[in-house]
């Protein structure tokens, strides 16, 4: 087991180490960079530019370089801990990326915990009550949570509480605590703006659990060993959770590492939405005005969570299941 | 056999002899159909589709205004009730006037609606100009009222342009960017899935290597990244291609996936080894034995990828990073919606978002019910 864990460690490392290259190149793609649009604010301000202000600007955004030096200057600091700094902002990445990465892990993590919470019996109960009316509702639940966008959802959340209770749920917190240092009040405030924001982004990922494990519990009861414990007189519930439940809450494990990305996809969207502090309405701002490392240092952030993710489902299908091998797979 | 020519028992089993021979003389995609055909969501959903298609197809004939043409007297009107009953009698189909006037004490503008101004809707009526199908010019429009009368079915939006039309000419673009999308990650599928499965060793590798990649990114903000660098001076076909490549550039590695553990278990059987000895080369094998196959797999799985893209484009549209106006797309649509003010007050601005919710439910109706059918021997 524990070589196993150190193998998919190192591996991880150099899908990282792939990843930084990739979202280099990502946001070294459009043509331009965050000079030119700098300088045409400077023209539109009638602010008289010299060749030499490019240049001292060109040279302190690093900008003028190769590719690959650009590449392994960002690298080396990002290995120091150090992500550059943000041209929109004039502040370092670190700052300002701080709060709002551990509000989107906060929010990312407990959708997580919610979709499987609220996914899983009800899931349990469709199969084990199949062709009955909850059975039916939740279907119907499962389809129209795939097929509503989440943006959609977040928009009619929106318009349905502004219509009836007049008030539009946005942002994760009241005006007062916005700026407020973290207090008892502060964490009050943010649990009461966390529903909308989690029905959200928990929907989609609520019904495809409901739909797989709906589809694998259903495979599973027809099977003959839970005929056979039946006719030995094990209690239908003790049956349920001992036996079948277990081997049908496999895929939905190995869902786990597909699921985190999923999340932060879909709280990347409703974060833009709902304006909530997160990273997402910050990534598209920064993508929107060419602030290279604030965007490349998000997106990096946000697929090394998603790998970390694809590690742990990994690890927790092992630890479920004893008929898996300790090998990497292929 | 029986002694009697006339035995019941004898009929009986020849009838049920017949529909079994029915059955196993049935090709696999007359079985598959049969299956098909019971899955009533299915169907339902594919029937939808298939209308939607045809209404976007024919966008222009059944729009009733210019998608481009502005109605300064009619921003934000709402969607237009057809009556069938005036002053209590039956009527054919008709529309009353629209007034404009102001609002007693806020003094906003409001729109009322003239008793007294009766417009029958009548069909096939002249109108703007459009081409038929892209190529052939024509005025002839499915319904439409007369002058001065107007007929918004889905309401107006904030420059006054007909969103019903806007709708239909949306539906072109988004409706077709999942299928042009798919057809990008059906070749990138069978090519490197099929290239991954049939020679196995390094190469394989490799590939698996580049796809558990590419799948453990969040889907979004990569697309995000790339999406915004397209520029917004491209023209709009280009723009349109790129963001196409974008939606399926994660698309292909679910069906690479699929193509290869089908591959792998089909390469094993005895008529690969046969076509092998005879001479076949590995490009006939790959397409000539084993992609037929497994076919019906891949239909499924491309069924079920269009709505992801057409998801894709719409949220990528939204935030304003995808495809731009001039451009009319579902998602484009909907970027007038982001603020709750304006669509509390113009609810009729979420129609696009309910085409999309409708045609993707229909995707994946028809996916399932094909999914049931793809194995028609179970």
């Amino acid at each position: 087991m524990a070589s196993y864990i150190v193998r998919r460690i190192i591996y991880m490392i150099g899908l990282l180490v792939v990843l930084s290259f990739v979202t280099f190149a990502i946001i070294q793609l459009p043509p331009g960079d965050y000079l030119s649009t700098y300088i045409a604010n400077l023209e539109a301000q009638r602010i008289p530019i010299t060749d030499e202000l490019i240049e001292s600007l060109r040279v302190r955004y690093g900008l003028g370089d190769p590719f690959l030096v650009q590449y392994s200057k960002w690298m080396r600091s990002l290995l120091r801990g150090d992500m550059g700094d943000s041209f929109m902002l004039n502040r370092p990445v670190n700052q300002v990326i701080g709060t709002r990465l551990a509000l989107s892990v906060t929010l990312s993590l407990s959708t997580l915990v919610l979709v499987y919470l609220i996914a899983i019996p009800i899931g349990i109960y469709s199969a084990t009550h199949q062709h009955s009316v909850g059975d039916y509702i939740a279907t119907v639940f499962g389809f129209l949570g795939l097929a509503t966008p989440n943006f959609l959802l977040a928009l009619i959340l929106m318009y349905l509480t502004f219509t009836y209770f007049g008030w539009a749920p946005g942002g994760l917190f009241s005006r007062e605590y916005m700026a407020a240092e973290w207090s008892f009040g502060k964490v009050v405030d943010l649990i009461k703006h966390l529903p909308v924001p989690l029905i959200v982004i928990g929907t989609a990922g609520t019904a495809e659990i409901i739909r797989i494990l709906r589809g694998s519990l259903l495979d599973e009861l027809g099977k003959q060993y839970v005929v056979t414990a039946r006719t030995k007189g094990v209690g239908e519930r003790r049956l349920l959770i001992k036996y079948p439940v277990r081997v049908a809450l496999n895929p939905i494990i190995s869902t786990i590492g597909g699921l985190l990305p999923a999340i932060i996809s879909g709280a990347t969207l409703t974060a833009i939405v709902l304006s909530l502090p997160t990273i997402g309405p910050l990534l598209l701002q920064a993508l929107q005005s060419q602030d290279m490392f604030l965007a490349g240092s998000i997106i990096m952030l946000l697929s090394a969570l998603g790998l970390i993710g694809t590690l742990i489902s990994d690890l927790l299908l092992v630890a479920i299941d004893p008929r898996i091998r300790f090998e990497v797979k292929g | 056999m029986s002694t009697q020519p006339f035995d019941d028992t004898g009929a009986v089993d020849a009838r049920t002899n017949a529909a079994e021979e029915r059955y196993y003389l049935a090709s696999s995609w007359t079985l598959m159909r049969r299956r098909f055909m019971k899955h009533k969501l299915a169907l339902v959903g594919g029937t939808v589709l298939l209308v939607v298609y045809f209404f976007a197809i024919f966008a222009g004939f059944f729009s009733v205004a210019d998608p481009f043409e502005r109605h300064p007297d009619h921003t934000f009107a709402p969607p237009t009730r057809v009556r069938l009953f005036h002053e209590g009698r039956l009527h054919r189909p008709f529309v009353y006037g629209l007034k404009t006037g102001r609002h007693p004490v806020t003094r906003a503008k409001v729109f009322e609606i003239d008793r007294e101004q009766l417009y029958p809707i009548r069909f096939f009526v002249a109108g703007h100009e459009y081409r038929l199908l892209g190529l052939f010019p024509n005025r002839v429009h499915f319904i439409g009222v007369d002058e001065p009368g107007v007929l918004f079915l889905f309401g107006t939006e904030n420059l006054g342009r007909d969103m019903f039309s806007r709708v239909l000419h949306g539906a072109r673009i988004s409706l077709s960017i999942g299928l042009v999308g798919v057809a990008i990650s059906f070749f990138l599928g069978c090519l490197l899935g099929g290239v991954s499965g049939y020679f196995g060793g390094w190469i394989d590798t490799v590939i698996q290597r580049v796809i558990e990649f590419l799948q453990s990114l969040p889907t979004i903000p990569l697309w995000m990244g790339l999406a915004a660098a397209v520029p917004i001076t491209w023209p709009q076909t280009r723009t349109y291609f790129v963001i196409t490549l974008i939606l399926s550039i994660l698309g292909w590695t679910g069906l690479a996936r699929v193509v290869r553990g089908k591959l792998l278990q089909l390469r094993e059987e005895d008529y690969v080894m046969a076509a092998r000895v005879y001479g076949a080369s590995d490009m006939r094998i790959i397409t000539r034995h084993l992609l037929p196959g497994f076919m019906s797999y891949l239909i499924v799985h491309l069924t079920l990828a269009i709505p992801f893209m057409i998801l894709g484009e719409t949220a990528l549209s939204f935030i304003g990073i995808g495809l731009r106006p001039p451009v009319i797309s579902w998602g484009v649509m909907l970027q007038q919606a982001q603020n709750v003010r304006t669509v509390s007050l113009q609810p009729w601005l979420l129609i696009p978002g309910l085409c999309v919710v409708i045609v993707v439910l229909c995707f994946n109706f028809v996916g399932d019910g094909l999914r049931d059918a793809a194995d028609p021997y179970k």
